[in-house]
């Protein structure tokens, strides 16, 4: 089936097979790396995008489902929470980050102060191996500073 | 491929920004899985869904018939030895008479498209005779188990004898046996890279791993190719926390690759990076402490039991490490340590972050806290009667000559202050065990409070000549000097390059440092990124490489002006040695020390449990970059409260019943609390500014202490990992095992590479 789709604003044409994820459209047909593929099972949060302004797992997506749809990536992703994940040392092997960028910005453009347990709750649907967490939670308070 | 150039800030002892931070935020960083080729192919791997048995036939006519299969290869086809391994070579590249574990490789495709690859793979028929899998390590070594490989089930067995047990009189002993759990490292990021053909009629391989020239080591002799033929370049790499320690899509890539003429790819998928790596060894540990009714130990002895699956990985130098740190970081006069490693049909299971310690530290641990309960002493007052200092004599008979400061680090740890106490009544949902989706509501829930001390080595041990090479080129550049590092050490992820980078900066007076990319190609082995090593090791080469440069750039008195300097230095360690026959030696280089107190609060009805404050206090020897230690620290607490508490594959008759991320639980946000930080820093002599490594040993101590504040909430006993629900409840029967003999004999054969007439190491087994 063709899917026309927007991705960080290039307009993308595919052929893809019914049962393809939009994480399998995006990597492996267009080379779209910026999301990353870290369980196929929307389990780990790696390929979170966003669809229409709405955060989703790109692998529980059925690429045909993202036909005419705006999909971003941490590409295009706020400048201020990138760089708050670098400040408050929140990257170690950074597999995990494209996609904790996009659930943080989706976050605070949401909930531009949460509570602790929101921001908890936000973030639970993001697995990171490497930092224990603690360093994220501080960039988002970083990034919730710095864009009020 | 080019470098990454460090932003202007962070010397050593100064927070500093992650060199290759800024691509990872956009996902522009390249990491194995990600990259691609003009032209190329995709590989996947056909693997066996028996834990057990002889193949009879594979016939592979309709899987070739896939339009756009390009090659498919079995072990028939591999032209060079037929295995591999990381100590001993006994892992087929591609299983051709036997499987010993499910999901061991059997065949290998290349297509056109991902699609018909893996319709081929569909195709291909194997006819298995199933064998009845041997699933125990335990049945492993009873007379007359089934013999896995030719030389028996016995990997490794290690004999420690210090001082006179059998002499030794105490007014206490206390015992228990104890389990642990099989871990997978599940680094974020599976396996994947590229491999090229070249002109030369080698290949240039891409890939995410820890080690490259081992990496090149093993897969050169399997293409039939001499090494220099075989370029390993490293690839972005998602976590690796030992898992990458050993080959896995690299040989097999190559090999499709020449086959075709065209480059390969192989990207894992979660489910097959579960079978495609080794994972944490489970345990069975036996512990016995004799002890003064003063609280002082006289003896010590441990019987340890690691299942290393259907190949030896990294499993040798693994029980080592178990069965050196067995019996905690005590002054204990009398010791005996019996430790084996036995093949089975499980996974394999090789290196993960701790190699062996978490394993006994769990056991050690929770022994001396029921030494402490029988004598009425504190448990930190018992320990404090019995640490090690400097000048100790550890069961191996080696002295400790490096910085010890285990005293401060205890002290440190019980003096941090404790999370502020709670309502029991009226919290917000999320600060109740069991978080929102929990019903209870403060009843029945406990608060409790659980020290641990522990002990890892930094480095290789056992007389390895571990070393690492870098070369450091100071040039002039448009806007000032530049300094340039090129190594082929791996950092994946804890932030080696932004360490070396920090050295330069702070040796060479320049602010802009370039990392190249690491390579087999044009600069020697920095051996492997793990151990703790390499903030040691290739720091230490850095360091080295930099006095050097700025020596000659003194000479030239502080003029480039002649052209950009270059030097190449190499970095030993002290040397160690191998054990004598009643296991002493001088085995471990460096030691680290760190404590961990945990806080839980446990719901005494469901058996949910809520970690509300980890308290880490490390001897690090010297801080370099302040925000990536802390890292460390807290990412592996992290892992170890993984362990803890949820974190096991599941085998079943050896077939794996959780490889995925649904299945396969590891902490998220909502599990991990605030971890408070803090290093003691007492320099290491020999080491560059004298460093000791960090990586390992937070995931080494936290499980010891959330199990101690775990029992400490429910008065049970607790003596297997992962705990569950059903543990704290006593709903589930706990791991004492009366029945195994508390002085055993270990059957079976010479340990492996003496049996072969080989040392450890990088040997073949049976050629």
């Amino acid at each position: 089936m063709i899917v026309r789709l927007t991705v960080d604003g290039s307009e993308r044409i595919a052929d893809v097979d019914p049962a393809t994820s939009l994480v399998a459209l995006l990597r492996d047909a267009l080379g779209i790396t910026s999301v990353k593929n870290g369980c196929e099972q929307g389990e780990c949060g790696s390929c979170t995008v966003t669809i229409d302004g709405a955060p989703a797992c790109a692998c529980l997506i059925p690429a045909v489902q993202a036909d005419g749809a705006d999909v971003r990536t941490a590409t295009h992703a706020s400048a201020v929470v990138r760089e708050s994940f670098l400040d408050a040392g929140a990257v170690q092997c950074g597999y995990c980050t494209p996609g904790l960028v996009v659930t943080v910005e989706d976050l605070l453009e949401r909930d531009p102060h949460p509570s602790e347990h929101a921001v908890r709750e936000a973030l639970s649907g993001n697995i990171c191996r490497c930092t224990g967490y603690r360093k994220i939670l501080d960039a988002v308070r970083l990034a919730e500073a710095r864009l009020s | 491929m080019t470098g990454t150039t460090v932003r202007p800030r962070g010397r050593v002892g100064e927070s500093a920004h992650r060199i290759d931070g800024a691509p990872k935020t956009t996902g522009e960083y390249l990491y194995g899985g990600d990259l691609s080729a003009p032209g190329m192919l995709w590989g996947v791997t056909l693997r066996s869904p028996h834990p057990s048995a002889r193949i009879r036939r594979i016939d592979t006519t309709r899987a070739r018939a896939v339009p756009g299969v390009r090659a498919l290869l079995t072990g028939d086809d591999v032209p060079g030895r037929k295995t591999y391994g990381l100590e001993i070579s006994d892992q087929p590249v591609l299983a051709t008479e036997v499987v010993r574990y499910e999901g061991e490789a059997v065949a290998i495709v290349a297509a056109d498209t991902l699609a018909a690859a893996r319709e081929a793979l569909a195709l291909v028929e194997v006819a298995y005779e199933p064998l009845e899998p041997l699933d125990d390590m335990e049945a492993a070594l009873a007379p007359g188990a089934p013999q896995l490989h030719p030389f028996g089930n016995v990997l490794r067995h290690v004999h420690i004898d210090h001082g006179d047990l059998d002499a030794a009189v105490a007014d206490v002993w206390v015992e228990g046996h104890y389990e642990t759990g099989m871990q997978d490292q599940a680094p974020v990021g599976c396996e994947g890279g590229i491999a090229i053909p070249a002109a030369d009629g080698g290949v240039d391989i891409y890939v995410a791993t820890q080690w490259l020239h081992v990496d090149r080591q093993q897969i050169a002799p399997c293409l039939g190719l001499p090494e220099d033929k075989v370029r390993v370049t490293l690839a972005g790499v998602g976590g690796a926390f030992g898992s990458r320690e050993d080959v896995s899509m690299q040989i097999h890539a190559s090999l499709l690759a020449l086959k075709t003429g065209l480059p390969v790819k192989m990207a894992y998928g979660r489910e097959e990076s579960f079978h495609g790596h080794v994972h944490r060894h489970p345990a069975r540990i036996w512990l016995r402490y004799g002890a003064t009714r003063e609280g002082t130990l006289v003896a010590a002895e441990a019987r340890i039991v690691l299942d290393g699956g259907a190949y030896a990985s990294s499993s040798p130098a693994v029980l080592v490490t178990a069965s050196t740190f067995a019996v905690g970081p005590y002054d204990v006069p009398n010791v005996r340590v019996e430790g084996t490693v036995v093949y089975t049909n499980n996974p394999p299971c090789g290196a993960m972050r701790g190699f062996g310690a978490p394993q006994v530290c769990f056991a050690h641990e929770a022994l001396m806290d029921e030494l402490a309960a029988q004598l009425c002493i504190s448990p930190i007052e018992l320990r404090m009667r019995n640490v090690v200092g400097p000048g100790s004599v550890l069961p191996t008979g080696q002295v400790l000559q490096g910085s010890t400061p285990v005293r401060e680090v205890l002290e440190r740890c019980r003096a941090l202050p404790l999370p502020p106490r709670e309502p029991s009544r009226g919290r917000d949902a999320f600060d109740y065990p069991g978080g929102a989706t929990g019903v209870n509501r403060g009843e029945h829930v406990r608060r409790a409070v659980g020290f641990a001390l522990g002990f890892k080595n930094v480095a290789y041990s056992e007389g390895f000549d571990d070393a690492s090479e870098a070369t450091v080129t100071l040039s002039q550049g448009p806007e000032g000097p530049v300094a340039s590092i090129l190594t082929s050490a791996v950092d994946y992820g804890q932030g080696l390059y932004t360490v070396l980078a920090q050295i330069a900066r702070t040796e060479l007076g320049v602010e802009e440092v370039v990392v190249l990319p690491a390579t087999t190609d044009g600069v020697g082995s920095a051996g492997s990124t793990s151990a703790s090593r390499q903030t040691t090791m290739t720091g230490g080469a850095v360091l080295e490489a930099c006095k050097a440069v700025r020596a000659e750039l003194d000479a030239r008195g502080g003029d480039l002006a002649a052209g950009s300097i270059t030097c190449t230095r190499e970095f030993h360690h002290r040397p160690t040695t191998q054990f004598d026959e009643h296991g002493q030696g001088d085995i471990h280089t460096s030691i680290a020390f760190a404590a961990h107190r945990a806080v839980v609060d446990v719901d005494m009805e469901l058996g949910v449990t809520r970690v509300v404050q980890i308290a880490a206090v490390h001897d690090i020897g010297h801080v370099v970059n302040p925000v990536g230690a802390e890292g460390q620290v807290e990412g592996g607490t992290a892992q170890g409260l993984g362990l803890a508490l949820m974190e096991e594959i599941v085998t079943e008759h050896g077939v794996m019943k959780n490889p995925s991320f649904t299945d396969y639980l590891v902490p998220t946000v909502l599990d991990v609390p605030p971890i408070v930080t803090e290093f003691v820093e007492v320099a290491e002599k020999g080491a560059p500014y004298g460093v000791k490594g960090i990586g390992e040993l937070p995931t080494v101590v936290a499980p010891a202490a959330i199990a101690a504040a775990l029992r400490q909430a429910t008065g049970r006993p607790l003596r297997r990992l992962p705990i569950r629900a059903d543990d704290l409840l006593g709903l589930r029967e706990d791991a004492q095992r009366p029945e195994w003999a508390p002085v055993p004999h270990v059957p079976g054969q010479q340990p492996v590479p003496e049996y072969a007439g080989l040392e450890l190491g990088q040997q073949e087994l049976m050629s």
